[in-house]
C-alpha cells in the first residue's frame, strides 16, 4: 500500500503516531509564548513602527527624502522589492513544484514556507506603491474606466504585466495555502478548549468536516493549484526581470535575465527559508519533524540554484566583452571595478563562492554553518539587485553621473519591512498550524521512526543516536 | 431520502478502513460516508467514489479567463485608444501579440485557480464561518476524525442487517461501535449526463430506433 523506500532517512523522527504528530502542531497554538517569543516580536514590532514612520515621512515629504537621483532612480526600493519578490519563491516552489514531484520532505515545510511567501510578498508589493509617490493614485496601475477620456494603462510595459503578475501570484498563493489549511484549522478547532478560540478555528476552518469526497475534491485542487503555481512562479520573476530586461540600458537589457533571476530567487527564497525553519523548529520543538536531512535537501538546492546564478555572473561577463559593444563591456568593467566595486565583490563571494561549501556533507548538516551560510546568501542576493540597479550611475551620458548614497528613510524601510515581515512569520507562528498535519500524516507510515524502523539504513543504535543530536541542537 | 439508524464505527488506522470499506461494500452494503483526518488512498475508490471533475473545471475557467482578458487588451490597446508607443501604434492585436501574452497568461493563471477553488468550496458547502453557531459537530459527528481516527457511516433501517453491519465492523478491526437515531442526509445517487439524456430523451431515442428497423 505505502510504498517504502529502502535507504532513505526517516522525515519523523522520535516514534510519532497520528495522535502525536496533532499534539506537537497544535502545542505552540495552546500553549504560551516563551520569553524568547516576546523578545524577538517586541524588537520587530519596534522596526515594523520605525517602517510606517518612514512612510509616513515619505508619502507627507515626497520621494526626494530618498537619496535618488536622475540616474539611479530605483535604488533601494526596487532592490528590496525584487529581493523581497525572489525570496517568495522558495515557498511556491517547495509546496507547487516539489508536490508535482512528489518529493515527501517537503510536508514538513511547505506550510511555513508558504506563509515566508505571502509575508514576503507583502513587503515586496510595499515599495512599489510607496514608490509611486501619490500612493493614493496606487489604482491607477488597474485597467479601470476613468474620466481621463479613458485613458487606458498600457499592456505593452512590462512594468503593468508586474502589476498583474504579482496580484496572481499573491492571490493565488494565498489560496493555495489557505485551501492546505482548512483541514489543519478543522483539527485546532475540535481540540480548542476556550470557546472564543473555538468560534474563530471554526470560523477559519470553513465547517471542514474530512469526507471522503472532501478530501478527493481537496486532492484534486491541490495537485490542480501545484501545477498552476508551478509556471506561475516562474513567470513572475521572469517578468519582474524584465523590467529591466525590456529597456535599453547596457547591463540590463540581456536575455539571461529570467532565468537569472529565477534562479536566484529560489536560490535566496530557500536561504530565508533556512534562517526562519531554523530558528522555528527550535523556538516550537519541531525537531523531529523539520530534521537535519531537510535542511541537507534545501542546502543542497541552495548549492544547486547558487551555482546557476555563478554560471549567469560569468555568462554575462563573458556575453558583455563578446558583443563588442562598449557601452555594454563598460557597465560591467564599471560593476566590477567602479566606484561600487566592494557591492559587486560581496554579491560574488556570498553568492558565488560560499555556496560551494556545502558540496561538503559535513557542513551541509551542520545547523549553524547552515544558518551563517544562508544569512550571507541573504546579503549576497541582496547586493546582486543592488549591483544591477546601480549600474545606472554611470549612464550613457557622463554629464548625468552620479553616486548614490541611501539616506536613512531607505535604510528604516528596507530594515523595517524585515521587521513586519518577522512581526508577521511571529504571528503565525503561535497561531496557525505551522507544519501541514493533515499531509504529513499521510507519510506516517511510509517515512516515520516508528512505523519504518528495520528498512532504512540506520540500525536501531544508530537512529537512537541521532536522535539525541537532533534533539540537542 | 432519510433514515432514522445510523451505525458509526470507528476505526483508528488508514489501512483498516480501506480493508473494512472494501469489505462491507463487497458484501453489498452502501457506505453513506467516511470521516479521516488526512486524503487515505484507495478509499475513494473503494467507496465506490467517481473521480472528481474538479481539474476540469479549472480548464474551462482558464479558457474564460483568456478569452476575457484578450477582450479586454483588444478593447483599451487597439480598439478604444491605441497608444503609439517609441513609433509603434498598436494597429492589430496579432502584430503585437506578443506583448500580451504575459497579461494572458497571467489572467488564465487567475481564473483557473480562484474560480476552480470556489467550485470546490460551493460543491463541498465550505464557507467562512460555517458551523460556528451550529456547531461543527452538525457536520462531523465524532471531532476525534480530525485527530488520528476514522469514523465510517452508514445508514440501514433492517434491524437484522444492522446487527450485520455491525459483526463485519467489529471483524474489520473497528474500536467503537455507535448506532444511533439521527437523522443524516443519505449520498445522493450521481445521475451521468449519458443517464440524463436516456431519461429525458427517450422519445427521441425510440425514433432512432425505430427507423433502424
Amino acid at each position: 500500500m505505502h510504498y517504502k523506500s529502502p535507504v532513505r532517512e526517516p522525515l519523523i523522527l522520535g516514534n510519532k503516531d497520528l495522535h502525536d504528530i496533532t499534539v506537537d502542531i497544535a502545542r505552540p497554538i495552546e500553549t504560551k509564548a516563551n520569553r524568547w517569543w516576546w523578545a524577538l516580536f517586541a524588537i520587530s514590532f519596534a522596526a515594523m513602527l520605525w517602517l510606517f514612520g518612514c512612510i509616513a515621512y515619505l508619502i507627507g515629504t515626497g520621494v526626494g527624502v530618498w537619496g535618488l537621483n536622475n540616474s539611479v532612480g530605483w535604488a533601494w526600493d526596487i532592490t528590496n522589492f525584487v529581493w523581497w519578490v525572489g525570496i517568495g519563491h522558495a515557498g511556491t516552489l517547495i509546496s507547487a513544484v516539489l508536490l508535482l514531484f512528489r518529493q515527501k520532505w517537503r510536508l514538513s515545510i511547505n506550510r511555513s514556507s508558504e506563509a515566508m511567501t505571502i509575508f514576503a510578498v507583502v513587503q515586496a508589493g510595499l515599495f512599489p506603491l510607496i514608490h509611486m509617490g501619490r500612493i493614493w493614485m496606487a489604482y491607477w496601475i488597474f485597467p479601470l474606466p476613468n474620466q481621463f477620456g479613458s485613458l487606458w494603462v498600457n499592456f505593452n510595459s512590462p512594468l503593468l504585466w508586474d502589476v498583474f503578475a504579482i496580484s496572481t501570484y499573491f492571490s493565488v498563493s494565498l489560496v493555495f495555502w489557505y485551501m492546505g489549511l482548512i483541514p489543519d484549522f478543522a483539527m485546532i478547532r475540535d481540540r480548542a478548549i476556550n470557546p472564543i478560540a473555538k468560534k474563530i478555528y471554526t470560523f477559519l476552518s470553513f465547517g471542514w468536516s474530512g469526507r471522503a469526497k472532501h478530501w478527493q475534491r481537496h486532492e484534486v485542487i491541490s495537485l490542480v493549484l501545484a501545477g498552476l503555481a508551478t509556471p506561475l512562479v516562474l513567470s513572475v520573476h521572469s517578468i519582474v526581470s524584465m523590467d529591466f530586461a525590456t529597456s535599453v540600458v547596457a547591463g540590463w537589457h540581456t536575455t539571461i535575465f529570467p532565468p537569472y533571476f529565477v534562479a536566484g530567487a529560489i536560490f535566496g527564497g530557500f536561504a530565508m527559508c533556512q534562517t526562519l525553519l531554523l530558528i522555528a523548529r527550535k523556538v516550537l520543538d519541531l525537531q523531529d519533524y523539520i530534521t537535519i536531512k531537510h535542511m541537507e535537501y534545501m542546502n543542497i538546492i541552495i548549492l544547486v540554484t547558487g551555482s546557476i546564478v555563478g554560471c549567469a555572473y560569468l555568462t554575462e561577463l563573458f556575453i558583455a566583452w563578446y558583443s563588442g559593444v562598449e557601452l555594454e563591456q563598460y557597465a560591467f568593467l564599471d560593476r566590477a571595478t567602479g566606484s561600487y566595486w566592494w557591492a559587486y565583490a560581496i554579491m560574488m563571494t556570498c553568492n558565488v563562492i560560499s555556496p560551494q561549501l556545502m558540496w561538503f556533507k559535513k557542513l551541509r548538516r551542520n545547523i549553524l554553518f547552515t544558518f551563517i551560510l544562508a544569512l550571507f546568501v541573504h546579503i549576497g542576493m541582496w547586493f546582486e539587485r543592488f549591483v544591477i540597479i546601480i549600474t545606472l550611475h554611470r549612464g550613457p551620458l557622463p554629464s548625468s553621473w552620479h553616486d548614490y548614497s541611501p539616506t536613512f528613510v531607505e535604510i528604516g524601510t528596507f530594515v523595517g519591512t524585515c521587521g513586519f515581515f518577522l512581526v508577521l512569520f511571529l504571528l503565525y507562528s503561535r497561531t496557525f498550524p505551522v507544519i501541514a498535519q493533515a499531509e504529513l500524516k499521510t507519510i506516517v507510515k511510509s517515512s516515520s521512526t516508528k512505523y519504518n524502523k528495520n528498512l532504512h539504513y540506520l540500525d536501531a543504535a544508530e537512529l537512537e543516536k541521532m536522535n539525541k543530536i537532533n534533539k540537542k541542537k | 431520502m432519510t433514515s432514522n439508524k445510523v451505525i458509526y464505527g470507528l476505526y483508528d488506522d488508514d489501512d483498516k478502513i480501506v480493508n473494512a470499506t472494501k469489505t462491507l461494500v463487497g458484501k453489498g452494503y452502501s457506505i453513506n460516508e467516511v470521516y479521516s483526518p488526512f486524503p487515505v488512498h484507495g478509499l475513494d475508490t473503494a467507496m465506490g467514489l467517481k473521480y472528481s471533475r474538479m481539474a476540469i473545471t479549472s480548464f474551462f475557467y482558464g479558457v474564460l479567463g483568456a478569452f476575457l482578458i484578450t477582450l479586454l487588451m483588444w478593447y483599451i490597446m487597439v480598439d478604444d485608444w491605441p497608444m503609439i508607443i517609441g513609433g509603434k501604434p498598436n494597429f492589430t492585436y496579432g502584430q503585437n501579440l506578443p506583448a500580451f501574452i504575459p497579461v494572458t497568461f497571467e489572467a488564465t493563471v487567475f481564473f483557473a485557480a480562484h474560480l476552480m477553488v470556489i467550485t470546490f468550496l460551493f460543491r463541498c458547502g465550505l464557507y467562512p464561518g460555517r458551523g460556528v453557531f451550529a456547531g461543527s459537530n452538525k457536520y462531523n459527528p465524532d471531532p476525534r476524525t480530525t485527530d488520528d481516527k476514522f469514523l465510517m457511516e452508514i445508514c440501514e433501517e433492517n434491524p437484522k442487517k444492522i446487527q450485520k453491519i455491525e459483526a463485519l465492523m467489529r471483524e474489520t478491526g473497528a474500536i467503537e461501535i455507535q448506532i444511533g437515531e439521527y437523522k443524516v442526509k443519505k449520498r445522493r445517487k450521481k445521475i451521468t449526463i449519458k443517464d440524463y439524456l436516456k431519461n429525458n430523451l427517450n422519445g427521441f431515442f425510440r425514433v432512432f430506433k425505430r427507423k433502424k428497423k
